[in-house]
Formats: structure tokens, sequence, C-alpha cells
């Protein structure tokens, strides 16, 4: 028997003890990170932001950085996406880009928003797909050369109506 | 659909230093190139990957897009008026093609 | 209610919702609620209902746009556009709240996507479009929103009763291997989750509709065909008679509702 045969077997009587906890909705998360997905998608997400902003390393931007997505989907093809960043705006101190990267994606990019001084605020939103539940992630570079970094998970449903 | 006439809602007067919000949508399908036809065979690639807005000439806010947009891209941003404003907006589309348009600001 | 049981059990979809339901049937949905009659809206989540409630986020208003500048464009051998007869697009204002009506040359019922195509056909002398095309939505969706706030008030009787009693018998007949009618899940059980979807009333009064799922602007007959397809059972052509006059039903029993053209859906 392969090692991942194995660790499936494991993971579905993992489900069924937890679910006759009544607590289904934790596994739920849990499921579909089997390691050697999360495995690719992190190094597919960790090569996307390299290639965003070099080798510096992101500061937590939680506080600074607002990012507003839903916590559940209606539908994972049409996710709204909103982002602000705190910042005075001015000719010496402005937030430069934002990316924004979704890790469960068959390519992680979604979006680089480039602001200016004259933007006036560093808010923007556009609407996205999400092939699965997921992590949505994004980073601020400022003016100054500082990276900052927010994410938050979105649940995508499955629906039930697909007609 | 071959009609890509974009929507936009500018505000026709602010005043100076106002900070005012733009709403963009423009029709396109941003095929992502991860589709399928009946046949089997990948549907390529063909987004809008780029858009601009400049105000008198100058870009003010800009931003690339992936096939993780969704179709009929919606993009809402801000700009800072300083004095009466001249708007231009651009798509770029993967297969070379530009969408454009136009909106003023009057500053009271 | 037996076999409808064992029915949704087979197909493992149904589950009977707790929190979400009792938290939406106690708002005041406004005017997308008449009586018990609910608007597909009232089953959509916040950001769906604001993307349909801003014009310039509901894409549906790009497609209306290109359907503008049609009106007024002489097509066909006649030489003429809509506005050479109706004048501005404005003289459509009510009309949607009627549709299906009665059509006595060709002794059926007929739907606004329909009646464009007759005057296509008939008064300009130029090609039907085809169902589902950008075109035939676009103008649909124009005339409709001419009507858009005002309540649907669809008549059933005279030379329409027939018709409605065909649309109706339709509407409680299982069909597919799911063995479902549409009245198993939108009357029976709407308010309740299927899998992760909460069942509406499949009320008609937005459609065309922007679909999430389709990320285009599609044509209630196609939502049609897309319900048949979910219950396993052969689906009618868009434009059908049979489709027709589910139409007719549909809408009859949506009556008081408002238009809401182009609305947007999951």
């Amino acid at each position: 028997m392969s090692e991942s045969a194995f660790r499936a077997i494991t993971r579905r009587r993992f489900v069924v003890t937890v679910a006759a906890g009544s607590a289904a909705a934790a596994a739920l998360t849990l499921l579909p990170d089997a390691p050697a997905q999360a495995q690719e998608a992190s190094k597919k997400l960790e090569d996307a932001i390299k290639k965003a902003i070099g080798d510096k390393q992101p500061a937590d931007g939680a506080g600074v950085i607002a990012l507003d997505v839903p916590q559940i989907a209606e539908n994972g093809n049409t996710v709204p996406l909103g982002i602000a960043v705190e910042s005075p705006m001015a000719a010496d101190n402005y937030v430069k880009t934002v990316h924004l990267f979704a890790d469960g994606n068959p390519s992680p990019g979604v979006i680089a928003f480039h602001f200016t001084p004259k933007s006036g605020k560093a808010e923007a939103a556009t609407r996205m797909r999400l092939a699965k539940t997921q992590n949505v992630v994004a980073l601020a570079e400022m003016s100054d050369g500082k990276v900052l970094m927010t994410k938050a998970e979105v649940k995508v449903t499955i629906g039930g109506c697909g007609g | 659909m071959a009609d890509h006439t974009p929507r936009i809602r500018v505000p026709k007067k602010a005043a100076k230093g106002d900070v005012v919000e733009i709403k963009t949508l423009i029709s396109h399908q941003m095929e992502s190139g991860q589709r399928k036809d009946k046949q089997g065979q990948v549907i390529p690639r063909e987004i809008i990957n780029k858009f601009t807005c400049a105000m008198n000439g100058e870009t003010v806010f800009s931003a690339d897009l992936e096939p993780a947009i969704s179709a009929n891209p919606y993009l809402s941003f801000y700009v800072k008026v300083e004095g009466p404003a001249d708007l231009k907006f651009t798509w770029v589309d993967d297969n070379g093609s530009v969408y454009e348009a136009d909106a003023k600001i009057a500053v009271a | 209610m037996r076999r409808f049981a064992i029915a949704l059990a087979a197909a493992g979809v149904i589950s009977v919702a707790g929190a979400g339901v009792a938290f939406t049937e106690t708002m005041d949905w406004g005017k997308y609620q008449a009586g018990d009659k609910r608007s597909g809206y009232t089953y959509a989540q916040p950001e769906t209902r604001a993307m349909q409630d801003d014009e310039f986020e509901n894409p549906g208003f790009l497609l209306m746009e290109s359907a503008t500048a049609m009106w007024s464009k002489p097509e066909g051998a006649a030489g003429k556009s809509c506005a050479d007869c109706h004048g501005d697009v404005s003289s459509m204002k009510g009309v949607a709240t009627r549709y299906p009506v009665f059509f006595k040359p060709s002794g059926k019922m007929m739907n606004i996507e329909q009646r464009i195509n007759q005057c296509r056909t008939e008064q300009m002398k130029a090609e039907p479009w085809k169902w589902e095309s950008d075109q035939l939505l676009g103008m649909t969706v124009l005339v409709k929103y001419q009507s858009e706030g005002l309540p649907m008030n669809v008549a059933i009787d005279g030379p329409a009763a027939p018709f409605y009693e065909k649309g109706k018998a339709f509407y409680y007949e299982r069909r597919g291997q799911l063995d479902l009618a549409c009245s198993n899940c939108h009357e029976d059980h709407s308010g309740q989750n299927l899998r992760a979807n909460i069942l509406s009333q499949g009320m008609p009064n937005g459609f065309p509709t922007y679909r999430l799922k389709w990320q285009k602007v599609g044509s209630l007959h196609r939502r049609f065909k897309g319900c048949n397809d979910q219950v396993r059972a052969e689906p009618y052509k868009p434009g059908s008679d049979e489709y027709v006059d589910l139409e007719l039903f549909v809408s009859h029993r949506a009556n008081g509702l408002p238009v809401e053209t182009p609305s947007v859906r999951n």
C-alpha cells in the first residue's frame, strides 16, 4: 500500500471520529489539506511572492492592511475582493503596489494594484475566481521599500443548483 | 462578445482636494487558459491583462490582471482631484486590442 | 412526500437547514416580498445583492448598453429600427409585467424574446436572433428593464387559460432520474439548503439574470434547462412550447413581485 493511500484511510477514520463528536465543520477545513497538495500550493505561492517583491521579508500587516473578502463565497467564479491600506499617500510616503494572491488556485496571481500619491487613497476593489476554499494573501509595497503582508481565508461552497 | 464598451462611474464635479471613487466595468470573458472545450482541447488564455487610469496625461492608478479575475472585470479605486481633470481609461487585451474611455471632472 | 424524501436521500443533497432559515424568515424584505412570495434577491448573499443594486457593479448593464444602441439601428429588408415603430424605448414601460401573452396568429403563448424576434421577422424583415445570443438577451433585458420595479401582472384567463393549465401540470409533474417536480424544491422546500445553496421560490421576476455561475447574462429558459438537467431529466429546447407555458405559470406565480431585470443571482 502506498503511503498516500494509507493517509487517505487514516483521514477517513479521522473524519468519522470527529463527525461523531459533532465537529464536522472542523474536519471539512482539514480535509483538503493533504500534505502534498499543501506543500505544492505553498511552493507556488512562495515563488509568486518572490517574483513580486524579491528577497524582501514581509512584516505583519494586520491592522494596516484591510483585506475585504467574504468568509463564505456564494460562488467561486465571482468573489468580491477589496483592499485598503492605511497611508498618508504623500509624495514621500505612499503605498506603491498591493499584490494579491490566492494560494489554492492553479496559478496564485490574482491582481496587482499600483497606486500613486495622486490616487489619494490606497484602496481598490475587484472580483476574483477561487477554485476552492483557500487563503487570499495581500502584500503591500510601500514607497520606502517596506513590505507588509496579511491574509484571510475564503470558504468556497459547492453549490447544489449547478444547472 | 465582440462589444467591449466599458461602463464608468465618475463624479461630474468635485471640490479641489477631494478624493473621489471611480467604478469601471468592461465586458470580457476573461478566458483563463484553464478550461477545456468539448473536444478536450485547452481553450487558449485571453484576458485583459492591464488597466490604466491617467489624469491629465499622468498615470495615477493601474492594475495588472491575472486569469483569476472574474469575467466582465470590475475595478473600483480613487483619485485625488487637484483641479479640472481629464481622465483616460485604458484596458489592454492579450490579443493586442486596446479599449479606451474618457471622462472629465469639473472643479467647483 | 415519502417518495420525495427517498429521492433526496438517494441523491444525498438536501439537508434541513437550521439557523440560516430562521434568519431569513424574520427579515423584512420590503419591495422584494409580496405576501408569502419572495424574490430570489432575498435568498442571495449580501455581496450578491450589493452587486445587483449598483448599476456600475452589475454586469447585466453592460449587455443593456449595447442593446440601447441597437434599439435605434435599422436592420433587415424593411430598413426599420425598433425606434421607428416604438419611439423611445421608455414606451416599453409596463410591457414586461404582462408577458407571456396569447398571440392570435400563432394560437399560442408568446414571451418577450419571441415578441422581439416576431418584430424582427415580420416588421423589420430581418433575421431572428438566436436564442441565448447576446443580441436577444440584451434586447430582452432592455425591454424588461423599462418595467423595473413595477409589479408582475400576468393574466391567465381567456385564451391563456389552457396554456396556464399545461404550465401548471409541468410544474407539478415529477421528472428525471431524481423524480423531482419543480414544486418539490421551490414550493415544498424553499428556504432550505440544497447542499450549500439555499433553495429559492424559483421566481422569474429578475430574468434574464447575470448568474455568477455562468459569468454572463442568461435567459429564464436556460435556467429551466439547468434545473431539468439537475434532476437528470431530458431538458426541452429554450423557446419550446413546454418552456413558454411553464414561463406563463411561474410568471403568474410571481404576480405582485417587482420586475428586477437585470438581476444578479448565484
